[in-house]
């Protein structure tokens, strides 16, 4: 009878702790709709790595190494980066970059909305992590989950299990954290200016050479980053090239579904307790935040400057759309476009703004692997 | 407990890798703009 229970005795507090932890991921998954997609397997998969002895993940029993499936997944699909370089193609299947190609100067804000990833790294530093670890939680502020595995898998990070999950918690918390630091930098005055969409025509040519041209721009500066940019732009040309629809589709649909389901579960192998719970997790929860906090700031910023010196106003707050959140950091923009002047229809301006903020964080990660790698 | 040398290493890169973002992403601005003047008279 003993022997059926044995294992109870081996479950330990820091496990149990793990255990609430996948539940609330869980529960904002499916009550709070946050991100469902990659919450809900990611809770789940810290639940069943953190059961005593659990079979899921290596353990060694008498001399005896028995690998677990979880750390075969890691091992075939995040260990070499496939599962997050897959899952971009699938997301660039998805995008369309009509509102950007229509007005390109838009692009600037999403570079500028870029600077949390930079200033996080120099907080990082200056709070003690090395520099591969603070790259990689920096990354965070790419708001972009295969950006943010790609860069802290490159550099071999123990925090990678923390660093995925903050950055898909705080990509589903945009709403709740960017408002407050748009009001705080903006005036009435400035939320109510009107921008007028013209809706300038992009031609078919140009929507299939942008994503081979980027590519190449971005390969040979940052050569580290092809692979990123490269089946981003890869899913987009599916998209564009008007031959592929059915390929398009099974992008879209079929094969992002297919490797997010992979990806949150494998993610997990890295939230075993010993790992997992630690001050540093603490603390990258909190750079986190700070990395999004200060994107904002920065696209608003620029968009402020830009105002100085130009007769016709932008409404800064489409700076803010320059965080990679597509597309909730454009609806958010939008919203409080709304409220303050309920004729103010800033989301085509603000989504062209978001889309640039996707290039742009593939961008900055791979200045960040070319730089610090 | 802050590690001011660490900082001072690591500032000047991560200025210049946020001005590197600005760099490319102006050379694919003129490149876009480029784009639309050139194709938008012949589709």
């Amino acid at each position: 009878m003993g022997e059926l229970f044995e294992n109870v005795l081996q479950i330990q507090w820091q496990q149990v702790v793990m255990w609430i932890i996948g539940g609330m991921l869980i529960y904002l998954a499916i009550k709070k709709n946050m991100e469902p997609a990659l919450l809900l397997p990611i809770g789940f998969g810290a639940i069943i790595v953190n059961l005593p002895l659990s079979g899921v993940v290596t353990q060694v029993h008498d001399g005896v190494t028995e690998v677990g499936i979880i750390d075969v997944l890691f091992n075939a699909g995040i260990a070499n980066e496939l599962f997050p370089l897959v899952l971009f193609v699938g997301i660039g299947a998805m995008i369309d970059f009509t509102p950007l190609l229509s007005n390109p100067k838009l692009m600037i804000f999403g570079a500028a909305a870029q600077f949390g990833i930079f200033f996080t790294l120099s907080v990082a530093s200056f709070l003690g992590f090395d520099i591969a670890d603070a790259a990689s939680i920096a990354i965070i502020g790419a708001a972009d989950g295969p950006t943010s595995i790609f860069v802290a898998n490159f550099f071999k990070s123990q925090y990678i299990g923390a660093i995925i999950v903050v950055a898909y918690s705080y990509m589903a918390l945009v709403p709740i954290v960017q408002p407050p630091v748009i009001k705080l930098l903006t005036t009435k005055k400035e939320r109510r200016i009107r921008m007028e969409y013209s809706g300038r025509k992009v031609s078919k040519t140009t929507k299939i050479l942008f994503p081979i041209v980027l590519t190449m721009i971005t390969g040979i500066i940052a050569p580290k980053s092809v692979a990123l940019i490269a089946f981003l732009m890869f899913g987009n040309l599916l998209r564009e090239c008007g031959v592929l629809d059915s390929l398009s589709e099974t992008a879209q649909k079929v094969l992002a579904n297919l490797v997010t389901i992979f990806l949150g579960l494998t993610v997990a192998s890295k939230m075993q307790a010993e790992q997992f719970l630690s001050v540093e997790t603490l603390m990258i929860l909190c750079l986190g935040l700070f990395a999004f906090v200060f994107d904002t700031v920065g696209g608003i910023l620029i968009a402020k400057l830009f105002n100085l010196f130009s007769k016709k106003k932008i409404n800064p707050m489409i700076g803010a759309a320059g965080i990679s959140a597509f597309p909730m950091s454009a609806r958010v923009v939008n919203k409080i476009g709304l409220e303050e002047d309920n004729q103010n229809y800033l989301l085509m301006h603000a989504a062209g703004v978001n889309v640039s903020g996707q290039i742009a964080s593939v961008i900055a990660g791979g200045l960040i692997l070319k730089l610090f790698g | 407990m802050f590690h001011i040398d660490a900082l001072m290493g690591v500032l000047p890169k991560a200025l210049l890798g946020w001005m590197g973002v600005f760099i490319v992403i102006m050379v694919i601005i003129i490149v876009i703009y480029l784009f639309n003047w050139i194709f938008s008279k012949k589709d």
